[in-house]
């Protein structure tokens, strides 16, 4: 179907070693992920899923799940040590793993944003939040300092920051403001597809609430795809249509976010499910 | 008349591996439905009448049967099995539900709770919030009301800005799950009127009521489910 954004197979990610036997003695049945054998660390292990354009897929799990590792293989941040990702965009499709690093850099600058769960994963901090969004816009094709500037205050301004804070450093701002911050940067390139790690994670919930809406009206206005990556089911059930199950490092199950919700079918879903506050 | 859901051997069984049981919600499920008419759902507390629903809906998965949706285009889409995406795309176009609880931001104003199934299909703004205006005022939503957020509102307005967010996008089946349970009868027989137009109108209805007298009223065909036996041998294996 010509909807689909990217379509993601076989992805794994290991840390370590790897022994023929990582894979047969880690996952949920094992309760591990870190293979007795070799020591290894099977992060992720044969992530399927297609994600379609403008539509938010919940990655869900507890730390060490494998859904930080997913989420930074596609953004690049990790290779992966196994499996292919598809990313269509406009007429073309990209074999992402098969591309050189300048193509990767590339892609990750211009075609995709994330925002992380730690703000200084995402900007710089030593220099100004206009300068961090300037940096962004330098790498695709606004070269003018006028243009840089009017633009990156814009998105200050869409993202409720205000333009007079621009140029001061993000060092200076809350928890919740560099938040913003980076989804400023992140949009700057008006990407199709964004990642979003626990991005609420540790905010006060009146912050929680202000950044989760600010997301739904960006998915509403431009129509970005995104993946959010959670542990917080309430995130899960106010953002996403679609959500994945992970633990120690597989996908143990997937659905629609209301039917995980209401009618988990693995034991630990039910469990996470009913542990709801 | 080409029925527009055909139901065949619904059952829904839940598993609950935690307590390592087996709990039976709906068995044995057959029905149609058809365009411009309703199927009303009878029966005692836990015979699965809202199971069937939540299963059309693929709130819940299917544990057996078959339930054949026939789209706009004319295609027969069984959707126990349809793929997610299509049915995220059915249920923005095709199936609307009304359940029996609003659930939906606190800090949402009524008209946006009501417009937004036409947001999500790309109707302008102010367009949406005319026909969520128009809607609330024919189920006799207070207007000062249209711009606070639900949560403090009595249950029977409630109901209503529920009912109205479910009614507005027109879909071609309806899943209502006792949509007039919290209302007076005045309130009641608006929204009997309403749903009448909606089936003068051509949608077809699946619908779950508290009152026999409104099965009685506006019913074309009903359908007694009795609740499924109790499974007694437990779950053998611990998942």
């Amino acid at each position: 179907m010509s909807n689909k954004i990217l379509s993601v197979r076989g992805l794994s990610r290991i840390h370590g070693e790897q022994c023929p036997l990582c894979i047969a003695s880690t996952g949920p049945e094992h309760d591990t992920n870190i293979c007795p054998h070799c020591g290894s660390v099977v992060a992720a292990h044969d992530v399927n899923f297609d994600l379609y354009r403008g539509e938010i897929l919940g990655i869900i799990g507890e730390s060490g799940s494998g859904k930080s590792s997913t989420v930074k293989t596609l953004y690049f941040d990790e290779a992966p040590t196994a499996g292919s990702a598809t990313f269509y965009d406009g007429g073309a499709q990209h074999d992402m793993f098969a591309l050189n690093a300048a193509q990767q850099r590339s892609m990750r600058n211009k075609r995709f944003g994330m925002v992380y769960q730690n703000p200084h994963l995402g900007l710089n901090f030593q220099i100004s939040a206009g300068g961090n969004i300037a940096e962004r816009l330098l790498m695709s094709d606004l070269k003018h300092y006028g243009e840089i500037r009017t633009r990156a205050g814009d998105l200050l301004v869409r993202t409720e920051v205000a333009r007079a804070r621009m140029d001061q450093n993000p060092k200076t701002f809350s928890g919740g403001m560099q938040q913003r911050v980076q989804i400023a940067k992140a949009l700057a390139t008006q990407p199709p597809l964004l990642f979003l790690d626990e991005v609420t994670t540790g905010l006060d919930l009146s912050v929680q609430a202000a950044i989760l809406d600010l997301i739904l009206e960006i998915q509403h206005e431009l129509g970005t795809a995104m993946i959010v990556v959670t542990h917080d089911l309430g995130v899960i059930r106010l953002l996403a249509g679609r959500t994945l199950v992970m633990k120690h490092g597989r996908v143990i199950e997937s659905g629609l976010t209301d039917q995980i919700l209401e009618d988990p079918q693995h034991a630990y879903t039910q469990r996470l499910v009913a542990s709801a506050l | 008349m080409n029925a527009i859901l055909t139901i065949e051997n619904y059952a829904k069984t839940f598993c609950l591996h935690e307590r390592n049981k087996l709990i039976p919600s709906a068995s044995h499920v057959n029905l149609s439905v058809y365009p411009g008419k309703l199927t009303a759902l009878i029966g005692p507390t836990g015979a699965g009448k809202s199971s069937v629903l939540k299963g059309v809906y693929r709130t819940y998965l299917p544990s057996a049967g078959r339930m054949l949706f026939r789209t706009a285009a004319g295609e027969v889409v069984d959707l126990a099995q349809a793929d997610e995406h299509r049915m995220l795309e059915l249920r923005k176009s095709e199936i609307g539900f009304v359940t029996q609880f609003l659930h939906c931001l606190p800090r949402k104003s009524a008209l946006d709770v009501v417009a937004e199934p036409l947001f999500a299909r790309g109707v302008p703004t102010e367009e949406a919030r005319g026909r969520a205006a128009d809607l609330l005022a024919q189920l006799a939503v207070p207007s000062h009301l249209w711009n606070v957020p639900p949560a403090t509102f009595s249950g029977g307005e409630k109901q209503r800005v529920n009912l109205a967010r479910g009614l507005i996008a027109q879909p071609r089946l309806l899943l209502l799950d006792e949509p007039t349970a919290s209302l007076d009868p005045a309130t009641t027989e608006r929204v009997v009127a309403h749903l009448e137009t909606l089936k003068g109108s051509g949608i077809a209805m699946l619908a779950i009521f508290h009152h026999p007298d409104l099965v009685r009223r506006l019913a074309d065909s009903v359908i007694e489910l009795s609740p499924p036996v109790a499974i007694v041998e437990p779950e053998k294996e611990i998942a």
